[in-house]
């Protein structure tokens, strides 16, 4: 368009301007804000980056679908940088200043107890996608009425794993094993809990030596060739992410993976990506694969993010859909916003999900997900990376868990 | 602490071999960025807080170079050669605004480069960490020394890095450069009153410093992961090294690296758990006895 600005064509843009104003502002008012906060810079930002991947996605599912209530929905997206303190300010700030009235915690365990707390005073629903250390909701002292849990439980999976690794054991006769785990509370306190289910499942089970490297250690020498030196049979480790990827890489300088039998629960497809030389036969946990739950919905979504985003998601990513989709459903069924009843709407709240072992996930009157699916299997250097892969019985880790609870003095 | 396995390591040919050869190239490479460290403290009476930025961009440099080319004798020199250009950039833009400035405006300066190269490196690669892989030519089964196991990529590490450590060494004793820079820690306005271009050679110290430091991040591509942020743990280290050793000393920096790898290579056997608390013991053992650190100038 060309020509000059006549004094009627500002006239008439101006009215035009004047009478849509309020249109739009109403529009804007009328965007349902969803608060999200992570870590989305330093070395372990893939969490909240594959998080935030996951929910856009969902954003642009869900409005497609007429929003939540007839309102189009917005994320407001906040780095935390996995500081507790920056975590409950965030928290508090996108509610009572960005004007969020949903809330997605996808912070890792240090930070969401900080998020948790901060929602005793506010009353939005809050859903923590990415934290799994068990105590979040499984004490209730701890515990929030508005906050639940869309994510792996440490206890879950600690069930899983072992019942795994022991009937593993048995069939290759191991018993001697080594521990190589980051130093710091979940390192610590979840390699304590698989080995006591292990040692449950297989009271033979000796552990010859422990490491504890601290995390994102640049050079894991020193405790692979202490590793080697004490000769286990096998080695269970919960490094994870970049700090995986230099332990296998160094370990296979090494030759580490033929000395040995080595179980992680931690192998995630950009772990995958990034270990150019994936040694085979590691007996690994399925934290997020497009092959588990082998499902023409589980192979799509996958494929989906992947073409939207060209890399392949992670466990985050998939946590963080499924949490749209228990907002989703409850809002349906609440026909409200308000923190209380989207609570009372998503407690023992079931719904049919890519995700689910039998293709449901539940929300346990406990706030936490259960029925999600979880295998083990072993390591191929190739796509699919992972084969052969047992599912868990979650009859039996409900079972074990209950028992865990009792323990805790948490039931 | 568990002194018993200590006992059985020191007696135990394998466990010698094993844990001295972890040490050697954990040593090694931290040497390689000490000594860049050390030499630009000593020339310039500067401590370059960014000097973890230049490991960090030497590595990610390298793996952009290995997938382009597959190889990594090219790879790493790309590492080395990009580091020590912007060894020089870093100095004339940056550094040689701030020389005689209060140190606090020093630290503030370094600070805001490595800030903004954390985030630069986040565009670039991305948040996620990297991994350069393996090299086919090193795919090798382990060497079995006296029942130790040696890596031959580690031994090749280590060869090239005790190579530069002499060449490093001749270049200072017996070039002219090397006597320039020497005579320009001791006296640098003698130095300029005598002819010196002082700006070219300042620039040249931080062009060996930068491209040591690139060198290492780019030689330990294969085995380390490459992360934003990643230049800020092996800096701590590469001050401890550079404290210990006596600021400004390249000799004191290898015998230093040596000997925290070494802490650590069998410190993890008898001090499970508190090797790091360890390092810092030896540290403050041997500044009691030389506050001036192995072979620094007296204080």
């Amino acid at each position: 368009m060309s020509g000059p600005v006549t004094r009627r064509t500002l006239l008439a843009g101006g009215t035009a301007t004047l009478v849509a104003a309020p249109w739009v502002a109403r529009a804007q008012a009328n965007t349902l804000r969803i608060g999200m906060q992570s870590i989305l810079s330093g070395p372990i930002a893939l969490l909240g980056t594959s998080s935030r991947n996951s929910l856009l996605i969902e954003q642009d599912r869900i409005n497609a679908a007429g929003g939540f209530l007839g309102r189009q929905i917005e994320f407001v997206f906040r780095d935390s940088k996995g500081q507790p303190q920056e975590a409950a300010r965030v928290a508090r700030e996108l509610v009572n200043t960005a004007g969020c009235e949903l809330l997605v915690d996808a912070e890792a365990s240090s930070a969401s107890f900080a998020v948790q707390e901060v929602m005793r005073d506010l009353n939005v629903a809050c859903i923590h996608t990415n934290s799994e250390t068990s105590s979040l909701t499984a004490d209730p002292k701890i515990r929030v009425p508005t906050a639940f849990r869309v994510a792996r439980q440490g206890v879950h999976d600690a069930v899983a794993g072992s019942l795994y690794l022991a009937d593993f054991a048995n069939a290759k006769k191991i018993n001697k094993w080594a521990t190589c785990s980051p130093d710091y509370a979940y390192g610590r306190d979840t390699t304590a809990q698989y080995l006591q289910f292990f040692k449950k499942f297989k009271p033979d089970v000796e552990v010859v030596t422990e490491a504890w490297p601290k995390l994102g250690q640049p050079d894991f020498t020193e405790v692979i060739t202490k590793l080697i030196q004490a000769k286990p049979q096998a080695l269970f480790t919960l490094l994870y992410a970049g700090d995986l990827s230099a332990f296998v890489n160094q370990g296979n300088v090494y030759a580490l993976f033929g000395q040995m039998t080595v179980a992680t629960p931690n192998v995630d497809y950009p772990v995958l990506a990034a270990i150019k030389n994936l040694p085979a036969g590691i007996q690994s946990a399925t934290r997020y694969l497009e092959t588990f739950p082998d499902t023409p919905a589980n192979k799509e979504w996958g494929q989906a993010y992947f073409k939207r985003w060209n890399e392949r998601p992670t466990n985050w990513s998939w946590q963080n859909s499924v949490a749209m989709h228990f907002y989703e459903a409850a809002i349906k069924k609440a026909n409200s916003l308000d923190g209380k009843v989207i609570a009372a709407a998503l407690t023992g709240l079931k719904i049919n999900s890519p995700f689910g072992a039998d293709g449901t996930i539940t929300m346990r009157d406990d706030h936490t997900t259960i029925g999600y699916a979880i295998g083990w299997g072993q390591t191929i250097p190739k796509d699919p990376f992972i084969t052969d892969i047992k599912p868990a019985d979650w009859g039996k880790i409900i079972e074990l868990e209950t028992e865990w609870k009792k323990q805790q003095n948490y039931s | 602490m568990d002194f018993n396995a200590l006992g059985a390591c020191f007696t135990t040919p394998a466990c010698v071999v094993t844990q001295a050869t972890s040490g050697l190239i954990v040593g090694m490479l931290l040497f390689l960025v000490a000594a860049g460290l050390t030499l630009i403290f000593g020339v310039l009476k500067i401590v370059n807080f960014a000097h973890g930025t230049f490991y960090m961009l030497g590595g990610y440099v390298a793996y952009s170079a290995y997938a382009a080319t597959d190889s990594y004798a090219l790879a790493v020199l790309a590492g080395a050669v990009a580091m020590a250009l912007f060894g020089v950039l870093f100095e004339r833009v940056l550094m040689s605004r701030v020389y005689g400035s209060n140190v606090l405006m020093q630290l503030l300066v370094c600070y805001a480069v490595v800030l903004i190269f954390d985030d630069i490196v986040k565009i670039v690669w991305g948040p996620e960490f990297r991994a350069m892989g393996m090299p086919a030519a090193f795919q090798v089964p382990p060497l079995f020394i006296a029942g130790g196991v040696v890596p031959p990529f580690y031994a090749v590490l280590i060869g090239i890095a005790a190579l530069i450590a002499i060449v490093l060494s001749l270049g200072l004793s017996r070039t002219r450069l090397g006597k320039t820079v020497r005579a320009a820690a001791v006296n640098p306005q003698m130095v300029s009153a005598l002819g010196v271009n002082t700006t070219v050679l300042f620039a040249i110290v931080f062009a060996i410093g930068g491209g040591l430091a690139g060198l290492a991040g780019a030689l330990a591509g294969p085995v380390r992961s490459l992360s934003p942020g990643m230049g800020f743990s092996i800096l701590i280290e590469g001050f401890i090294v550079t404290v210990i050793g006596g600021m400004g000393s390249i000799a004191g920096a290898m015998v230093a690296a040596l000997v925290i790898g070494l802490v650590r290579g069998f410190g993890t056997i008898g001090f499970p758990g508190f090797t790091d608390g360890l390092i810092y013991i030896v540290m403050i053992g041997i500044l009691v006895l030389r506050p001036q650190g192995l072979f620094g100038r007296p204080l």
